[in-house]
């Protein structure tokens, strides 16, 4: 990959474009990630010049999607910080489940390993039938791949240690069944997902939760649209609900973060 | 070739390892200057979990402050900051840290290359990256990129290195600067601090 193959002013006009042409506003994301996957994108798909790769962008809404798709960044696991899933079990999910409904946001969720992750933890605590899970991302196409809960074979055995390690105690393998190199996990666990388009940069509130998660996507915004996107949690966060971020993700430089008390070594924070 | 910066200031040193990079860093923290008056990034290849056991290691062997680098952080002189596993580290314009979680580059994150592009591109030719001892080819791209902005390029002397495989890559495939051994390091680094 070449890297300096497009410079900051035409990684400027690219944003500028993709907010006018297609209503997406990345001008606030980090710059040096953003413009890392542009030109990875850029080199990945062979363009002769900038000028044709801008032209794609801007008129081909074939070519956006892929775009869109590309310059996010959609790498997740199931049960990833093993710690992070085990305070789940045992510090938030168990206070939850005295409410007589549980609704939960998994924002930026990706091809959806962490609410099927969710979900597992649901059913084993007897929760997930009263449970209802919404997963939104900004990018249609990981959502579709998200409603299969299709997952590569090869993943799994990565994944049922993660498991274990959270402090799972069945047998991974009985949620899923495994076909050539995909397993496909149970529909009763997404029989409890609502999975919806959201972009966190633009879109409101749209309902009140008990538990929001959101991991390793803050860390893709500058600190100005880190802090919008706070408030919008905050608005969406029922008092005495949780707001749980990725591992190097923090609440501490927000404004209102003196209204949130954190739990013990994990990034999850209580709304007062 | 010059064996110091065009600009005689060094306002960032990079320094990127695998396997057998440990025994180096261990040599050369324990000389290093306290009046170090640049940043410091490290990037080494480790498995993710045992994260703060590095940072302990280095910290017990240097007055200089040892921190895991956190996403937004400004980088500031004479500090050392460890690029956490399982997390790139990239560096913006106005210094300061972000992390990012995308795929693996040489199977690798941190990606040494990651961060040798992102302190390049920023810091231009004020610069100095190290590659040390590893079995993998990871920041033989970033070293040409250094090279490109004008940076300064050491490379572990594979001959001495535990791995060579990785300094080989590099020294075939990069114009270094200077080819080191691990015990002259910590003096070449001391000799970077600018008036």
């Amino acid at each position: 990959m070449i890297i300096d193959a497009i410079d900051n002013e035409q990684v400027e006009m690219l944003l500028n474009d993709v907010l006018e042409a297609h209503g997406y506003d990345f001008l606030e994301y980090s710059h040096a990630s953003i413009k890392r996957r542009i030109t990875r994108l850029y080199s990945l798909d062979s363009f002769v010049s900038f000028a044709e790769f801008r032209y794609a962008v801007k008129t081909d809404k074939q070519y956006f999607k892929r775009f869109l798709e590309e310059i996010t960044v959609n790498v997740t696991e199931m049960f990833r910080d093993p710690t992070f899933y085990k305070s789940l079990r045992n510090d938030v999910l168990p206070v939850l489940g005295t409410y007589p409904f549980i609704r939960i946001w998994v924002a930026g969720c990706s091809t959806g390993e962490e609410a099927y992750s969710l979900a597992i933890l649901l059913r084993e605590l007897n929760l997930l039938n009263k449970s209802l899970i919404y997963a939104t991302d900004i990018n249609p196409s990981v959502l579709e791949k998200a409603k299969k809960g299709m997952f590569p074979l090869n993943y799994l055995k990565g994944y049922s240690e993660n498991y274990v390690q959270s402090g799972g105690l069945k047998d991974f393998s009985s949620y899923y069944t495994a076909n050539y190199s995909l397993v496909k996990f149970d529909e009763s666990l997404s029989s409890k997902m609502i999975f919806s388009t959201h972009n966190l940069v633009s879109d409101h509130s749209f309902n009140e939760f008990q538990l929001i998660l959101c991991r390793n996507v803050l860390i893709y915004f500058d600190k100005d649209l880190q802090h919008k996107v706070f408030h919008l949690f905050d608005n969406s966060l029922e008092k005495l609900g949780y707001l749980a971020l990725g591992s190097k993700e923090s609440l501490d430089f927000w404004a209102n973060a003196k209204d949130y008390k954190r739990i013990k070594n994990e990034k999850i924070w209580r709304k007062l | 070739m010059a064996e110091t910066l065009a600009q005689g200031k060094c306002s960032a040193l990079v320094i990127g390892g695998s396997a057998g990079s440990l025994d180096v860093l261990l040599e050369i923290f324990p000389s290093l200057s306290i009046n170090i008056n640049f940043p410091i990034i490290l990037v080494t290849h480790r498995k993710a979990g045992n994260d703060s056991l590095l940072t302990e290691l280095l910290k017990n062997r240097t007055s200089l402050m040892v921190k895991e680098a956190e996403e937004k952080e400004k980088l500031l002189p004479g500090y050392v900051y460890i690029a956490p596993a399982d997390y790139h580290l990239l560096v913006e314009h106005n210094h300061t840290i972000s992390l990012d979680y995308s795929e693996k580059v040489n199977y690798s994150r941190p990606s040494i290359d990651v961060t040798f592009q992102s302190a390049a591109e920023v810091f231009k030719n004020e610069v100095v990256c190290i590659l040390l001892s590893g079995s993998n080819s990871d920041g033989v791209e970033g070293l040409k990129t250094v090279n490109k902005y004008g940076g300064l390029v050491l490379i572990q002397n594979p001959e001495t290195a535990s791995m060579a495989y990785m300094p080989q890559q590099a020294v075939n495939e990069v114009k270094p600067h200077l080819i080191l051994d691990s015990f002259k390091m910590a003096g070449y680094i001391n000799g970077l601090i600018h008036k």
